[in-house]
């Protein structure tokens, strides 16, 4: 029932730049191998048995459904605007349940433990109460007014400084955050994750941001955000259990983890469970 | 004097200049490399600087070094004056050196082969590397059971040299990779070793010793 649910959702399964013609990828959606091929008449996804599947490109990736109904792919309209930077940061592995890493990605909590003296810092450890809402027309999660001093925020700050974040999850496997852009004070980065699922407990992680930035090179944005992603790497893959427990006698979350539970809820909510525990086991 | 490295901040080679130059408090340039996705490590201009297509590449004035050993060695002749780091004037020690930094390279083929093939699913035998790392894992924890028994610490010598910093990464990262320490207690004292020296520096994937939770979830 959870692969029914999962497999309407859309998911990026290769990056655009690299799907040059001839090229061709081998992975792995949802335990259904595949294989994406550039072709001049664009991308054909295909699977073992020859079966194709839609794909759209968005936010600089290659994005499929597996279902017959697939929802509509939500946007990012930021990713738009001009003057931005779009920055595609590759894909890495994990061995967690793709909702694992959504988690992660929504907590604030482990900064300064986590990403020291680049996203947080001790003593600053105290997460400031912020807002979680379902936004239930769009059906997403949102955190807003997190506020968060940071000795380096982004590539592009100087020094320390109190980040503003919002937090939106806008499908299951996919995590997006708005923060306050050093340079530009009036505008929002964008930085998200696009997680494919490989199976419940194996995910490929596409990091992906959408900056004002003028001043630092592309690989220095790209690494930026690789090393951050790196260091939540090793934590992802010990985190016990490998599932993400839905049943919230589980696992007891801390008071800087409402978006956590708003999240958990959401998802069971919907029936969004590929990758989640729902009973002690 | 300075240099410039040619940087993938992923990469454990390019980390053991990082954390040397930390260790002596040596200020230098970096150049970022995008190795993955980009490739541009491959790329025309990185070829020309280093044929061979490897990350790091350091080049100081007219000096350009594209094996890791040769930039260790290099970095601790010219910022460490007291020679301990790379022991030129004790024929022995210098010659234990040398073998660990050729021991180091086999880590880079069999441990640093492995992480590639998990974090970045590279082309790469991941049984067969993991197996290799292992051998090579046993072969260090058996030096350094024995160099405890005569109260050593350090692969060589009473200090830490440049053979250190060249086999550290590749053996603490290798947990990204597969394998776990559990099995290798030698290996893990060595490893907090060095990570209590004055000026060590972090990268993905390895953690300060204060912040040190091994075996225990952080999250949730
Ligand atoms: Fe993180």
């Amino acid at each position: 029932m959870s692969l029914v649910y999962a497999k309407n959702d859309w998911y990026a399964i290769a990056a655009a730049d690299e799907m040059t013609l001839g090229q061709q990828r081998q992975t792995l959606l949802l335990g259904t191998p595949l294989t994406v091929t550039a072709t001049d008449e664009g991308v054909v996804v295909r699977d073992d048995q020859g079966k194709t599947y839609p794909y759209q490109i968005k936010f600089d990736h290659v994005w499929t459904a597996l279902g017959d109904a697939p929802r509509a792919l939500f946007d990012i309209p930021e990713g738009d605007e001009p003057g931005r930077r779009c920055v595609p940061c590759g894909v890495v592995r994990v061995k967690c349940s793709p909702l694992r890493a959504v988690e992660n990605f929504l907590d604030i909590a482990h900064f300064p433990f986590v990403h020291t003296d680049i996203l947080g810092a001790e003593p600053h450890t105290e997460v400031e109460p912020y807002k979680v809402e379902i936004r239930e027309e769009q059906d997403e999660v949102w955190a807003t007014k997190v506020r968060f001093f940071q000795p380096k925020a982004a590539k592009s700050a100087g020094s320390g400084i109190t980040t503003e974040y919002e937090y939106r999850v806008p499908a299951p496997t996919v995590a997006v955050l708005y923060k306050t852009c050093p340079p530009k004070p009036e505008a929002q980065d964008v930085i998200a994750i696009f997680v494919q699922p490989r199976g419940e407990e194996e995910c490929d992680v596409w990091p992906w941001m959408a900056l004002y930035d003028d001043e630092s090179s592309f690989e220095e944005l790209v690494q930026f955000q690789q090393e951050i992603f790196l260091q939540d790497r090793s934590i992802l893959e010990n985190q016990l259990p490998h599932r993400l427990p839905l049943d919230p006698k589980m696992e007891i979350p801390t008071r800087a983890d409402m978006t956590s539970v708003a999240y958990r809820r959401w998802l069971k909510k919907r029936g969004a469970l590929y990758g989640a525990m729902t009973e002690v086991a | 004097m300075s240099f410039t490295l040619y940087n993938w901040v992923l990469s454990g080679n390019c980390y053991k200049v990082r954390l040397l130059a930390s260790l002596l408090d040596v200020a230098y340039e970096t150049v970022a490399v995008d190795f993955h996705p980009g490739q541009q490590h491959k790329s025309e201009a990185m070829l020309a600087l280093n044929p061979a297509g490897t990350l790091p590449v350091l080049v100081a004035g007219d000096l350009v070094l594209t094996e890791t050993p040769a930039m260790l060695a290099w970095i601790a002749a010219t910022f460490d004056p007291s020679g301990r780091w790379w022991p030129t004037n004790d024929a022995r020690a210098m010659a234990e050196v040398m073998e660990w930094l050729a021991f180091s390279s086999a880590l880079t083929a069999t441990s640093g082969e492995a992480r590639l093939k998990a974090v970045l699913d590279r082309p790469i035998d991941l049984p067969k590397a993991l197996a290799g790392a292992e051998r090579c894992f046993r072969q260090l924890e058996q030096h350094l059971v024995e160099r405890r028994f005569g109260g050593g610490v350090w692969l060589v010598g009473d200090h830490p040299t440049i053979a250190d910093i060249a086999c550290f990464p590749y053996v603490a990262l290798s947990p990204d990779g597969g394998l776990e320490h559990d099995a290798f207690p030698a290996i893990r004292e060595w490893l907090y070793a060095i990570r209590g020296l004055p000026g060590f520096k972090t990268m993905p994937g390895i953690h300060e010793l204060h912040e040190l939770r091994e075996g225990e979830a952080v999250h949730g």
